[in-house]
């Protein structure tokens, strides 16, 4: 290391504390995890804020494109009151809409029945309907209905759902089930390889050769196979992703656990009669750490991918929950019709990927020991 | 060189085994069968099908006769598309997917080593800084992705390529499913030929050699056969992959390649489909393994030990 004021030569020592320095130095790991925490921080309390149910249908609305526009548009109200109309027997006479109401009368040739309103509010053009009056035959009403303001920012699907609402729904499953995985995954593969590491000799050569048969199987086929036969659940994604995940992380370990083990510092420890147990926390652990650290921030991205891609063969999240891999199968197929219900998922899907890929590198260099 | 390649060979024999029985046995713990449907057959009729599939059989037995099947190398009837058989439906799908692997792995061959031969000529200059980005995106952004969105720009927005089918491989329709394949691997020989090129640059003898007033064409040989290593040993596997399909490219697609072979019949519980595949995808990967590694003993004589 080069001659330095001795107060940042104390607090390069620290392997945390230099990693954070590098990384806030770094323009693009700040945008990054900006990045990032702008989507999860969306797709936490988006569905709260955008106004619509992630699985409510809206059935006057399917297939609407992106845009700042307020449904019903002004021309819709007329041909949506006779629908509603038809449904209820009646006619819809002196229709006159005002800004955020519709004001008409219901005629029939028999008296009519107050609870017909109620076909309003069914609606997902009006909200609740008022009585203003009433013939004295019964045979017409008058009657005001709210028009119901409704957004769509990023467009509705197929079946009139909310595009928005649903990616930032899915996006919470796609990035708990990456976060949760990787948790499993680390778990797994910190433990396996620090004790093949630690323990050595025939131990470790037996674990390791059941590493390595692991490895040599086709294991994308297996997952898949794994996850037909023995139903479509979240769960199940889980525990595929998981077991996949591990063997990587556990010959990171083991090599590391390894290497550290055979360290002069280490065997002086040893010397001045250290336990083991206090060697592993002092010396093998802390060394862990920046390597561990990294390849579990470069799982993350690989896991949301695994998870997408089973979601879009249709093996993975079933309905009506969803994640990104879903809405952009939905999306591939019907391109021609509304190609927003691809690129709005695509979209979130890639920028978290590339975020968490770029800041897992950026983690990975700043971590280095060597570096 | 001879004995070797037959005793690699040789020990594929027992990986194999491995994989055929755990796929076996893993195919036939899953609920449900073969000729499972929405309204159940009649009884006899569905003891006739089990009987003329030898599903009836104690499994230990049926195991056996797909062993000696195999063997021979028949890879049995398949049992959710009527009158084919397994090897005949990979006649058919085959053609489709290496014509398609095949391309890409050129593709990928000739423009990674360009493109990371350039980088690595120009290190940090704005081509190389382009090249390393553009790697990151190809490599991250996944091919579910990135085959719709071609679709929409090349097929549905500009009209220049069809969106999808076969057509009996007319270039036209080649041409999205081929760059689909294509953008991760050409990302992939990119950064390895660069990295293998900057270490060579960096060493003793290249200085030497330069030093030496050699002329450019003797001193690309010297650079290629450090930095081609890398890249032959990691499109062994990556050919394998590429020459058996992508499930996702034949997809979204539309083409009639193997590489949904596997994903349908897991769906169907079309046994022999599932584990002629497995077969299928792992003698490929054998097989390339051994070429690649053959390849790496030609470029480099220190890994010529065949001993």
């Amino acid at each position: 290391m080069s001659p330095s004021p001795s107060g940042l030569a104390f607090a390069e020592a620290s392997l945390l504390a230099r990693a954070r320095r590098r990384l806030l130095g770094d323009g693009l790991a700040r945008a990054c995890a900006a990045l990032l925490a702008v989507v999860a921080l969306a797709c936490l309390l988006g569905p709260f804020v955008t106004g619509h149910p992630y699985d409510r249908l809206y059935y006057d609305y399917p297939g609407v494109p992106p845009s700042l526009a307020l449904y019903p548009k002004p021309e819709a109200v007329g041909p949506a009151l006779d629908r509603l109309a038809l449904r209820m027997r009646v006619r819809a006479e002196d229709v006159a809409v005002t800004g955020e109401a519709v004001r008409l009368t219901l005629a029939s040739d028999r008296p009519i029945d107050d609870r017909v309103l109620t076909f309003f509010s069914r609606s997902d053009t009006f909200g609740e309907a008022r009585l203003l009056g009433r013939s004295e035959d019964g045979r017409r009403l008058t009657v005001e209905a709210p028009l119901r303001a409704l957004r769509f920012l990023a467009g509705t699907d197929a079946l009139g759902r909310d595009l928005l609402t649903r990616t930032l729904t899915a996006g919470r499953l796609s990035l708990a089930l990456g976060l949760m995985a990787t948790a499993v995954a680390l778990g797994i593969g910190v433990v396996y390889g620090a004790l093949a590491g630690t323990l050595g000799g025939r131990v470790d050569a037996a674990m390791m050769r059941l590493v390595d048969i692991l490895y040599s199987l086709p294991f994308v086929f297996f997952v898949i196979m794994l996850v037909v036969f023995f139903g479509r659940s979240v769960a199940l994604i889980f525990v595929a992703v998981g077991a996949v995940e591990w063997l990587d992380m556990a010959r990171i370990v083991r090599a590391e656990a390894q290497a550290i083990r055979r360290r002069d510092y280490v065997r002086a420890a040893e010397a001045l009669g250290l336990s083991t147990g206090a060697i592993l926390r002092r010396h093998v652990v802390p060394n862990l750490l920046g390597p561990v650290v990294a390849f579990a921030a470069l799982m993350v991205p690989r896991v949301i991918l695994l998870e997408s891609f089973l979601s879009f063969l249709g093996l993975g999240v079933q309905e009506p929950a969803t994640s990104w891999g879903v809405l952009i199968a939905d999306g591939a197929r019907s391109l021609e019709t509304a190609p927003w219900m691809l690129i709005v998922p695509a979209s979130f899907l890639v920028a978290s990927l590339l975020a968490l890929t770029l800041l897992g590198e950026r983690l990975r260099d700043a971590l280095d020991v060597r570096g | 060189m001879i004995p070797y390649v037959l005793r690699r060979l040789a020990q594929a024999v027992p990986t194999l085994f491995i994989v055929v029985t755990l796929s076996f046995f893993l195919v036939r713990l899953a609920p449900g069968g073969p000729f499972d449907l929405e309204r159940p057959l009649p009884a006899a009729a569905m003891e006739n099908l089990r009987r003329v599939y030898g599903l009836d059989q104690p499994l230990l037995v049926q195991y056996g006769r797909y062993l000696a099947a195999l063997a021979r190398g028949d890879l049995g009837p398949s049992f959710s598309v009527r009158d084919l058989s397994v090897a005949e439906l990979f006649a058919r799908g085959l053609p489709v997917s290496m014509t398609l692997g095949g391309l890409a792995l050129l593709v990928s061959l000739v423009l990674g080593t360009l493109l990371g031969g350039l980088s690595a000529l120009r290190r940090g200059s704005a081509l190389d800084h382009a090249v390393t980005t553009l790697g990151t995106f190809a490599l991250t952004v996944p091919g579910f992705v990135v085959a719709p969105l071609l679709q929409i720009a090349f097929g549905l927005t500009l009209h220049w390529l069809p969106v999808g089918g076969w057509d009996d491989g007319s270039p036209k329709n080649l041409v999205l499913p081929v760059v689909t394949l294509a953008l991760p691997q050409v990302a992939v020989v990119a950064r390895l030929f660069r990295a293998g090129l900057v270490e060579v640059f960096d060493r003793p003898h290249w200085r030497t050699l330069r030093a030496l007033g050699l002329p450019p064409r003797t001193l690309a040989l010297h650079g290629l056969r450090g930095a081609a290593l890398p890249v032959v040993s990691y499109l062994g596997p990556a050919a394998a992959g590429l020459l058996t399909g992508s499930v996702v490219v034949e997809t979204v697609f539309g083409l009639p390649g193997v590489g949904r072979y596997f994903v349908d019949g897991a769906i169907n519980r079309d046994y022999t489909l599932v584990l002629g595949t497995v077969v299928l995808i792992a003698v490929f990967v054998l097989v390339l393994n051994l070429l690649s590694d053959l390849a790496c003993a030609l470029i480099d004589p220190r890994l010529r030990d065949f001993g």
